[in-house]
């Protein structure tokens, strides 16, 4: 199946910039998939997702979206995405349901009527039923100022999905949002990709968000560090070993040798091992050790790591 | 089809968001009543008793044109940050073309500067000035007029700005030397020929001096408020009106896409 998102060694260098904000990735997402793309602050996530959703073009490369490209096809990708922004996306003062019908006309699904009675009977059906699906019955005509930061949130999600995308954007949605808030819209996305079978194309800084994911890709200083399922990632980007020593370093290395085990000679020893191996390591081994240690760094060691400033 | 109703929905989001901000419309109405009632009622008693001119009548005109032409362009100029702000951010990412988005604007902007047109119509009848229907007509006219007029202004401008800080330094600078090479306060009638030249590059001279065309019709004191008639300003800025929207929105919409 052709994929939903497909980039081509996109890169991006704004005016008068000194280095490339985007550096040429490439990457593809298949339909339907969670994908998460993961970096610091500064990585190249926002930029990325302007370019995707066609309101920053591309220095060179290519990107397709549902099959359009983004600089020739740019309306009939916008007619494809939804996007949730960093900044809240919704006019305060305007009461829910004015904020729905806005983005509804905008996107060529109703006509446009100044008042919620005058709109057409397939509108107010759709409203009711998103009302209801956030629990919202009673608070669609109230502005939107005196909604939670969560609600808002979920607001705008339901708003993005009114016109049916394929993909759904979504950059750094839960920053300025509470932990409870927080789950409660991680639940509320899951709940959006069973139903409708969207794409989600979320931009995060924070690891445990990526873990959710189908495929996540690591991206620092607008370079891709690593790109795969979330345990793929992990293989890729740690290292676990032991470190052994010994009062008589001669008599370990035979005997290492002897095992036929991988080691690097430092002071201590190196040996690349994960899991059941380690056991068997060093139960074969006879020679009296000085020292043991064992390295298994965590995801979240990797990633830091990754993005420490050089 | 679609364009329409995006452009409608556009215009009458600007609208309602002026209508559901009490303190921003009240804020807006400020200057208008500042300069109305207390510069105009003190140039009055001023220098108006004894001679025979009304300078109520004539502030309160000029600075009918003003608001609306300030109002509206500085309105269109808010389209520099609306990428980052509010609902704006969805107009931008919406299937609608870049042209939809600067016509919907310029209507709204207009939409919103004649609610404020209203305020200022009764300032004027609290600080003494007097006008009748057809008067009142005409001010409708030209103030719709003016205030599209003061977009496309704000449309060329918009055109040549990179960012809000530009905006905001640079703002004071385009539109307070026009108050006063408009004539908004003060008559501008045998000014020396630099001034004479700066006034009229000035693009708010055209909609002050058209609205006192249209209010001071048939009055004894034309000569002394009007500098040209209603069919040369009328003329004047539509050719603008055309040069300014359509370089502006080329511009705009090129920019837009090469950050």
């Amino acid at each position: 199946m052709q994929p939903i998102v497909e980039v081509e060694n996109l890169t991006k260098r704004y005016r008068g910039a000194k280095v490339n904000a985007v550096d040429g990735i490439s990457f593809s997402v298949a339909a339907g998939e969670f994908f998460t793309l993961l970096g610091p602050n500064g990585a190249g996530k926002t930029t990325t997702i302007s370019i995707l959703t066609t309101t920053l073009n591309a220095t060179s490369g290519t990107a397709r979206i549902a099959g359009h490209d983004i600089r020739h096809a740019a309306s009939d990708v916008r007619q494809n995405i939804g996007i949730i922004f960093q900044q809240p996306s919704l006019d305060l003062n305007l009461t829910a349901e004015e904020n729905i019908r806005f983005h509804a006309v905008l996107y060529g699904l109703y006509p446009f009527r100044p008042t919620y009675s005058t709109m057409p009977r397939a509108y107010k059906q759709q409203v009711s039923e998103l009302a209801a699906l956030l629990g919202l019955e009673d608070e669609m005509n109230k502005p939107v100022k005196k909604f939670s930061g969560g609600m808002r949130r979920k607001l705008e999600i339901i708003r993005s999905l009114l016109h049916k995308p394929g993909v759904l954007f979504l950059d750094e949605p839960t920053s300025g949002l509470d932990p409870l808030s927080r789950r409660t819209l991680w639940e509320y996305l899951s709940q959006v990709r069973r139903e409708h079978g969207t794409t989600i194309f979320l931009t995060t800084h924070y690891l445990d968000e990526a873990e959710e994911a189908d495929r996540v890709c690591i991206i620092n200083h607008g370079r891709i560090v690593a790109h795969g399922s979330p345990d793929q990632v992990k293989a890729q980007l740690t290292e676990t070993y032991i470190l052994l020593d010994a009062e008589n370093r001669n008599q370990l290395r035979d005997e290492l040798r002897r095992l036929k085990v991988k080691f690097t000679e430092a002071s201590p020893f190196k040996i690349n091992a994960r899991g059941g191996d380690i056991q068997r390591i060093i139960k074969a081994i006879e020679t009296p050790l000085s020292l043991v240690k064992t390295h298994d760094p965590s995801l979240e060691d990797a990633y830091l790591e990754i993005i420490k400033e050089p | 089809m679609r364009e329409i109703y995006a452009v409608l929905t556009l215009a009458y989001r600007d609208l309602l968001k002026l209508l559901r901000d009490p303190t921003r419309l009240i804020s807006e109405l400020m200057f208008p009543l500042l300069f109305i009632v207390i510069l105009g009622g003190s140039l009055e008693s001023s220098f108006g008793k004894g001679s025979n001119f009304d300078y109520i009548t004539y502030i309160f005109t000029g600075v009918f044109a003003q608001t609306l032409f300030q109002s509206a362009s500085m309105g269109v100029i808010s389209l520099i940050d609306d990428r980052e702000n509010d609902f704006s951010q969805e107009v931008f990412v919406s299937p609608i073309s870049r042209y939809t988005i600067i016509l919907g604007k310029i209507i709204g902007e207009t939409l919103v500067a004649m609610t404020q047109a209203l305020g200022i119509l009764v300032f004027g009848l609290a600080a003494g000035v007097r006008f009748s229907f057809g008067q009142l007509i005409g001010l409708g006219w030209s103030g719709i007029v003016t205030c599209l007029f003061g977009a496309a202004f704000g449309v060329i401008i918009l055109s040549n700005l990179n960012n809000r800080r530009t905006a905001d330094q640079v703002f004071p600078y385009i539109m307070l030397p026009q108050f006063f090479l408009a004539g908004v306060f003060n008559p501008i009638q045998g000014l020396p020929w630099y001034l004479d030249f700066l006034s009229r590059i000035s693009p708010m001279r055209y909609a002050v001096d058209l609205t006192r065309d249209i209010f001071y019709i048939g009055r004894t004191d034309y000569i002394h408020a009007v500098l040209q008639g209603p069919g040369y300003n009328l003329t004047l800025m539509t050719v603008a009106f055309l040069i300014f929207l359509f370089i502006g929105t080329f511009l705009f919409v090129r920019k837009e896409q090469n950050r």
